[in-house]
């Protein structure tokens, strides 16, 4: 219980993957609440990826892990952007009004 | 034992901000709730040995990540009330996808038991040294691509939010570098006893701006 294994580090992130997916589920209107369930995952995904980078005594983990927080910040940034050019327009985020393409 | 401790506090403290970001009904507050899970999470990276990327949580997530969605969120005059209703009709379904999904996560962990084993690499140097080391010889290629990808969502959030709104007053140098004498500046005969703006030529715009 109070050693620390790599299984703990997995379950918390398994735990943070599943909140963000629920999260996705239940706030299914709001777009920045989805925004901010996908960095969820994301976090979950690095935790993971840090884990088994130490566990393995293997730095390319790591330098993923890196990449994907380049990644996940780059999505933010042109995720919001669109969110912001769209409430301009629209004057709405609501998810189920962005049907313009009909798709 | 100690570092047990701190990681069920660090571990616990995530979870539960995870819970807060995905319940809150304030975007703010979620917003806010993300921000102390990442910070959690850095700490988890800490105990992992991984310093550098824990530093670099805090910084880009924290301090640019976080910042941003807290301005988005304030910036937009959105009634967040009832953009929550379905939250008790999803409740459901959501909650038997996500314990099916967490269970079958569990499970694939629940292995055989392993330890964790701290910096099991080179303890002599640091980790921001190692990493140092790795990403500019093996993965020197990546990191430019990443160094790419952040160029163009740069430049793909200042175009898509950048917007030129008529009528507003712009210094043009260019313009004002090709004036010449001839189409700026004008000699008329006045007469003394005449207004001058009844003998002002009125066709040159210039001349507007001079009077």
């Amino acid at each position: 219980m109070l050693t620390i294994t790599l299984f703990h580090y997995l379950t918390v992130a398994a735990i943070l993957f599943t909140l963000g997916a629920v999260g996705i589920f239940l706030n299914r209107k709001n777009v920045i609440t989805i925004l901010m369930c996908i960095e969820l995952m994301l976090l979950a995904v690095n935790i993971n990826l840090v884990a088994f980078s130490t566990h393995l005594g293997d730095l390319s983990g790591q330098i993923f892990a890196m990449f994907i927080l380049t990644v996940a910040a780059a999505v933010a940034a042109i995720g919001l952007a669109i969110l912001v050019v769209y409430f301009r327009n629209r004057g709405s985020i609501a998810v189920e009004d962005i049907n313009v393409m009909k798709g | 034992m100690i570092s047990s401790l701190f990681f069920y506090l660090f571990a616990f403290m995530t979870v539960a901000a995870g819970v807060a970001v995905i319940t809150a009904r304030n975007p703010v507050h979620a917003v806010l709730f993300l921000i102390l899970a990442f910070f959690n999470a850095s700490g988890l990276f800490i105990l992992m040995g991984a310093e550098f990327l824990a530093m670099l949580l805090v910084v880009v997530y924290v301090g640019a990540v976080a910042v941003l969605f807290l301005f988005v969120v304030m910036m937009l005059d959105i009634d967040y009330a009832d953009m929550r209703e379905g939250f008790q009709r999803h409740l459901p379904i959501g909650g038997v996808v996500g314990l099916v999904l967490l269970v079958e996560l569990v499970l694939i962990f629940s292995g055989p038991e392993t330890t964790i084993q701290v910096a099991a690499v080179d303890t002599s140097r640091s980790n921001t040294a190692l990493l140092g080391d790795v990403i500019y010889t093996d993965y020197i290629y990546l990191f430019q691509l990443a160094g790419l990808i952040l160029l163009v969502a740069m430049i793909g959030a200042i175009t898509l939010t950048m917007r030129h709104r008529e009528g507003v007053k712009r210094q043009s140098i260019a313009m004002q570098n090709a004036r010449t004498r001839e189409d700026s500046v004008a000699v008329v005969s006045v007469e003394s006893h005449v207004a001058p703006q009844a003998i002002l030529p009125d066709a040159d715009k210039d001349q507007k701006v001079l009077r």
